[in-house]
This record gives C-alpha cells, structure tokens and sequence, in this order.
C-alpha cells in the first residue's frame, strides 16, 4: 500500500528576474523510488532546496500526510522526516563517523551530557545495516566517496527520515559501488521509505526507480511510471521543446583550421580529447555537468596543465604553460563563473574591462589612460553595456551586464579564437539575445569560436559542428544538420555515439 | 533624497570626513586652543609616520594580507641607521636616509619570498618575522642605546628642520603619499595589487602573477617601514629595542579606519591617510581634554573595533543586496 507521504502543489519560486520554478507539482509516495529527471537548469536543485526548507517557495503549499506545513528551515525539514544526500557530501571531515551521524540532533544523557556511549552503538548498528564495514571511530577524511555517501545515508535514517532524497548520488561512484547503493536503495523502499532519486542516467533510472517526473525550465512537463515507458519518451520530455527561440545564426563563412587539438588528456578529468577548431566557426561543445568540458577548456588556456596531448595552433605546437601565454597567442577564455572567475567585482568597469592588456595599455609600467578610456569605451558600447559610468563598481550591475563586462574585457585583447563557457548562464533573455547576436557576428567576421553549453537549444541554435562529452571522453562529433536534440542527449548520457537505441 | 542619503553612508571616505569633524567639534568645546592652527600642524606632524607606514600596509592589505612585522622593520632599520650615524658621523644624511630605506627593503623582500615563493600564509610569515626581525635588533645593538648625544645634529635635523614653514617629518609624508597615490592609481602594477586582492582566479586567468604581486607589496611596505625607521630615531633621538612596538596594530587600525577592506581589493589611500589622521586627533585630544592617559589606549581600541564591526556589518549588507541580485 503505497501512501502519499509528501505532496508539493503549484510550487513557484522566483529570484530577481527569473522564475527558477513555476507550476510545480510533485507527489512522492512512500515504498516507492521517485526518479526527478530534468536537464541541467530545469530547477531540480532548486525544488530539492524547497523540500528540505533551505528556499522558501514563493508560492504554493506543501503537505506532509495531507497537512499543509512549512519548512522554514532545513530543521524543520528533517524533524518532519525530510532528509537530503547532497551530490558533493557536505561532512565534517576532521570529526568521526558517529559525530557526523549525530551532528545536530545528539543523544543526550539525563544530566544532560552527550551520551557518547549511546550514540556510538547507535552509528554501529546502522553501518551494520548498511553492510558497511567501517567503524564508528573513523575519521571522515579518511573515507572514499563511496564510503562517505553511504555515511549520509546512514545519517539520514539515523534522523528515522521517512522521505530520502538524493542528489545525483552515482556520479562519483565505481560500478560496484553503484551496486552496493541500489542494494541500499531497495532495502530502504522495502522499509517503505520514499526516495527521490536525480539522475541524469537512463541505465540508473530504469534499473531502480519505480515512478518519474520530468522538469524543464522550471515547469513540470510530465510523469508516469518508469517500467510503462521508454527512454525516446522520456528524453522527448526532457527537451521536447520546439525551438521557438530565433537564433540570431548568420551564414558561416568557415575557413582554414586554426586550433588542432590531439589525445588530450588530464587524469581524472578527461582524457584522449581530439578535435579541430576553424576561423569563423562556432564549435559547440554539449555534456552534462562533470562531462570534463569546462576542463578542456581550462587546459587549453593553460590553467590546468595536460598530462598528454598536443594543441596546434595556426601550425605551431604549444605549450600552454600560462594563462599568460595563452592570451598573447590570441585565445580569449570567458568563465562559466563569472562571479568567481570572470569579473573583479570591487573594481570599476573601465577597470574590469582594460585588465587583461595593461602592458599593452602601459609604458614604463605608468598606464595611459587616455587609451584606457577608449578601449573601454569601444568595447564597452560594443557590449551595449548598461551602466551609469564606466567608474562604477562591477557589482553593481545585473548580471547580464556583468556577463557583458567580462565579454567586452576579452574581446578588447583582440583574440583569434573566443572559448565561451556557458554564456548565457543565469541572465535574463534580453540579455541572452544580444549575447548570441553577438556571438554570431563575432564568428561572422571570423573568429573561432568555442562555445561549451549545457541549454540544448543554444547548442543546437548557434553551433555549427557539436562535440559531444559523457564522463572526459567524446563520444560524438556532429555536423549542424546531424543533430537533433535525441542524438545529442543519447550521446551526452553515454548511449554509443549517438545512434538511436 | 533617501537613495542620496544611502550613497552617502555607503562613502566611507566621506564618512570619516564627517566624523572627524564632529570629534574636532566636540574637542573644541572643552579646549578651543585645540583647533588652533599650531596644534593641527603638530597633529599632522605626530601622524606623519603613522601615515607612511599605513600607506605600505595598505597595499599588503588590499592583497588579502597583512603586515604584523611592520614595527620590528621599523625598529631593525632605525637602530641599523642610528648605529652608523654614531659610529660613522660623517657618512652624509642623505645616504643614510637611503640605507635605511634599503635595509627596509631587504627585510620586507625576505617577507615578500616567503610569502609569494614559500606559500606561507602573510599572517604567519609577518608574526615570525616580527619577532625576528626584534631579536636582530637586540643582537644589533647588543642591548644597548642609541641616544641623543651620540647622534649627530644632522641626523636629528631629518625630521626637525622646516621648510617654507613646513616641518620636514610632515613635507615626507606628503611626498610619500604622492608617490604612494601614483603607484597605486596610475601604474600597472597598483592595478594589478587591486586586481590580485579583488578576485585572484580572475587575476590569473587574465595573466596577473599573484607571486609578483605578493612579493612587491611587502617589499614596498618593507621600503616605507626602513624610512619610517629612520624618521623615527630621529625624531625622538634615540634608537631603542622597543622602537614601534606595536605599531603594526596602528597601521592596520589606520587602514580598516579609512574603510580597507580586510578580505583585499577595497580600499584608498585617502581613506587610509584619514584614518590616520583620525587616529592622530584622538592621541592628541584625550591629554588635552583631561583624560588620564591610562584610558588612551581603551579608547583608541575600543573606536577600532566599532570601525571594524561597521565595516564589517556594511560589507554584510552590500552582499545580500548583491546576492539577491544574482542568485538563481
């Protein structure tokens, strides 16, 4: 008998400009391993955020046993029973297995001390449970992921949590460990627990989950059961969108190879990496989070150092040893994070937008700032930015333009190949429009271009060839009228190269 | 008019204008000899040291560090300079002045390696050193004095003599804050320190070497320490092991006064040269409106700290606002 357990209805949740759930409803059932599938963006961590009562939905209601309640706090949560296992565990690792277990909710003894003794046998039993053979006295740190994960897990039934939620919990797992945790899985949903399984894996969802609901962009687009359904249905929901979004794609005039890149590899990461790069082309590259593209990138601009491989530029082969070098070979590298990586935010735009050629911009180390006002201002208006003076702080603008202030401090180094990560991510889609306008007249007037991005649609809009990556390898390289959305997602979870099952 | 109002708080700088104005205003009341221009000249001179220090300490600062060897350097190149002077009388003052600033440079480049090329955090490195360069002090001077007697006239004259009227101590500092208010605005490598202290990821994806960087500013805190040295022993003609002890609090007391950020990237040179000054004001005002001395120390902690908590509340306060602009 399967009862519900935790019913959300007509959630929404907004942040400044930008609806990251709208219409939500989801219903999870006890004795039952609930798949959530959406792409990367489509609000699954956000609608997890509001379970757990870290976010408080902007509307809506949601019922714990057909009563309506409010977790105003990821306590209150975990008192009614509503438990996360977060992707990248968030444990104490200087303290012990128990004191990680017990974190928060201690056993105490009559006088109130903590009742080590107590809590210590209580961790013993549920390692036992969980067939972990691990003691309760081992620190975190010395703990592998997989080892680590199940210490979640462990805390989430120490808590008695009746509703389990995990986070793409196989994607730092081996096979046999995967293994282990289905075991877990199954015992937990024959104890009659409700667990809502992410994942981005078909093989995963069809082999332990009972029941799924698909996300796009925020909004509930379906569920039904996972073994009345087949995996072209599902994916046909993930991204069944119709590309109703205009893509400002010029023609491309596609010339000679500029970037020639050979079994690149960096352990751990990604590895026998090869593909080509030509003047006037925008290169896509699509994988789901963790596909090692972001990496790929970073390597050839000589953050990370490769450990085999061979970049070709315009014939010459390069050492990537710098960042430094990178730039004066012409390549322009634009973060995924702009906040973090991109944009100096206490630092004016003028500022912001002359940083990467102040030697250019300077002699004898004293900068002109007569040329510095004119870059930043043809670059600046190029960008159309939006800003009361260019001597305002990068924080305070929005975060579009704050995308359009590191945009405008690349192309002001003049560069010959533009490597954008996720370019578009979290602005608004005005914003989103003149970025993609821009990126097709900059690849018009013939730049290469590279654009790694994890919204479908943007891939399939403006790219003109597609690299595909599942897990550091490639696993398909695509002309722009070979893709369609299905080939692509089938290649990104690692379904052969793209062949239709 | 409230968006006015909130721009306004938000100016540090200007804030600190404000308040040093009421203080001024306050003291005034109780002793209007206070605001006489003789006394302001004194005060400013009294912070003209104060001022060359915090200046370097700014930039360790607007790295993201900190500077606690700042008194010993002082110490250690004033004792250095003022035992030539005694034992060396006829070496002229200007080559002292300049040995002293190289002795600084030379302690403050040892802090920059250990910092830049040894990875040691600048907290730590700054607490050893400060405690080495003190006990190369003592070693130096194998205890002794160096005292008032056994200066020459010349040297004691550094910060004595005047010019146009202008105490020389005051005319350094002023050209130490023009220098200073150049590096810092009009060169590559002052932008590149704001750069470095805003967003070191940012920095380095953008070529900006951090370990350059690192190494120039302690380095160029360790060159105004060695002139702060040698100022210093002059002015108060004598060379003491105890020189500046605690100095380095002051300075970086200075520059959280001026609104320098702790966490790097943030801060001004007139912000700092403010907070100095205001620092000044108090030392100076409490003897005269009849506070015992013993307080003064209280005092000047206890408006630091609500200089921090402010600063740091504010900072608080601008990231929400950031945060709920950006959060998805």
């Amino acid at each position: 008998m399967k009862n519900t357990v935790l019913e959300l209805k007509d959630i929404a949740k907004y942040f400044p400009g930008i609806k990251a759930l709208d219409k939500v409803d989801f219903t999870i059932r006890t004795g039952e391993v609930h798949a959530l599938i959406g792409e990367n963006g489509a609000g699954k961590s956000t609608l997890v955020k509001i379970m757990t009562g870290v976010y408080q939905p902007t509307k809506g209601t949601i019922f714990r046993n057909g009563k309506s309640v409010q977790f105003k706090t990821s306590h209150d949560a975990q008192a009614a029973g509503v438990v996360a296992i977060h992707q990248e565990a968030s444990m104490f690792s200087e303290l012990t297995v128990t004191e990680n277990i017990f974190m928060g909710h201690h056993l105490r003894k009559k006088s109130g001390m903590l009742d080590w003794k107590a809590m210590t046998r209580h961790t013993a039993e549920l390692l036992d449970k969980l067939e972990l053979d691990i003691s309760p006295d081992t620190l975190i740190k010395n703990l592998g992921t997989a080892q680590r994960h199940m210490v979640e897990i462990a805390k989430a039934l120490s808590v008695d949590a009746e509703v389990v939620i995990m986070d793409e919990p196989t994607s730092a797992l081996s096979l046999k460990e995967v293994e282990e945790l289905y075991k877990i899985i199954r015992q937990l949903k024959n104890d009659g627990k409700a667990i809502v399984f992410i994942s981005h894996k078909f093989d995963e969802i069809f082999e332990i989950c009972d029941y799924f609901t698909v996300f796009r962009d925020g909004q509930y687009i379906g569920e039904g059961e996972v073994p009345k359904s087949s995996i072209d249905e599902i994916v046909r929901m993930m991204v069944g969108r119709s590309l109703n979004q205009m893509y400002p794609k010029k023609d491309p005039k596609i010339g000679e190879s500029i970037l020639d890149v050979e079994g690149l590899s960096l352990p751990g990461y990604f590895s026998d990496v090869s593909f080509n790069l030509h003047r006037g082309e925008i290169l896509g590259f699509f994988g789901l989070v963790g596909a090692g593209r972001s990496e790929v990138m970073r390597t050839i601009f000589g953050i990370d150092k490769k450990s085999a491989g061979k970049i070709t530029l315009k014939g010459e082969v390069l050492e990537m040893a710098s960042p430094g070098l990178a730039m004066r070979k012409g390549i322009a590298y634009v973060p995924e994070d702009r906040q973090e990586q991109g944009a100096i935010l206490e630092m004016s735009l003028s500022h912001n937008i002359t940083l990467p050629q102040i030697n250019g911009l300077s002699s004898f180390g004293v900068l002109n700032s007569r040329k510095e006002r004119g870059v930043t201002e043809e670059y600046g208006n190029k960008m159309e930015i939006k800003a009361a003076s260019w001597k305002v702080n990068a924080n305070t603008l929005s975060g579009g333009n704050q995308q359009k202030v590191v945009l405008a401090k690349w192309l002001a180094t003049n560069p010959q190949i533009l490597i954008l990560d996720e370019p578009t991510k979290g602005i608004d889609v005005a914003t989103k429009a003149a970025v993609h306008e821009f990126i097709s007249e900059m690849a018009a007037e013939g730049l290469a271009v590279i654009m790694v991005s994890s919204e479908l649609p943007e891939i399939l809009g403006m790219s003109d060839r597609i690299v595909i990556m599942h897990e550091g390898k490639v696993t398909a390289v695509m002309n722009r009228d070979e893709a369609d959305s299905d080939n692509i997602i089938l290649a990104a979870t690692g379904h052969g190269r793209g062949e239709k099952k | 008019m409230n968006k006015k109002m909130e721009k306004i708080l938000q100016n540090r700088e200007l804030n600190l204008v404000l308040l040093t104005a009421v203080l001024l205003i306050a003291i005034s009341f109780r002793a209007p000899s206070f605001l006489a221009l003789k006394n302001i000249e004194r005060i400013i001179n009294d912070t003209a040291i104060l001022i060359m220090v915090a200046s370097g300490q700014l930039l360790v600062i607007l790295t993201g560090g900190i500077d606690l060897s700042v008194g010993s350097t002082i110490a250690f190149s004033g004792m250095a300079v003022s035992m030539l002077n005694q034992y060396n009388p006829e070496i002229p003052v200007v080559l002292l002045i300049f040995l002293g600033i190289l002795i600084g440079t030379a302690l403050g480049a040892f802090n920059g390696a250990c910092v830049a090329f040894g990875k040691v955090p600048p907290v730590i490195t700054t607490l050893g050193t400060m405690s080495i360069f003190r006990g190369f002090t003592f070693v130096l001077s194998k205890g002794q004095w160096v005292t008032a007697h056994e200066m020459t006239e010349a040297y004691m004259n550094i910060p004595k003599g005047k010019l146009l009227g202008i105490p020389n101590l005051t005319l350094w500092a002023v050209a130490v804050f023009a220098v200073m208010f150049y590096f810092i605005r009009y060169t590559r490598s002052g932008r590149e320190i704001y750069a470095v202290g805003g967003n070191k990821t940012a920095a380095h994806f953008v070529g900006v070497s951090e370990r350059k960087v690192n190494f120039m500013v302690f380095t160029v805190a360790g060159a105004l320490c060695g002139l702060a040295g040698v100022m210093w022993t002059a002015r108060y003609a004598a060379a003491v092991n105890e020189t500046a002890t605690g100095f380095e609090l002051q300075t970086v007391a200075a520059c959280v006064l001026g609104g320098v950020s702790l966490a790097g990237g943030a801060g001004t040179l007139t912000g700092v040269v403010m907070g100095a000054l205001f620092l000044g004001i108090i030392n100076n005002a409490l003897p005269v409106v009849n506070l015992s001395p013993f307080f003064q120390m209280g005092i000047q902690g206890f408006v630091v700290l609500a200089a921090i908590v402010a600063n740091v509340l504010m900072e608080q306060r601008n990231d929400r606002k950031l945060l709920a602009g950006r959060r998805r």
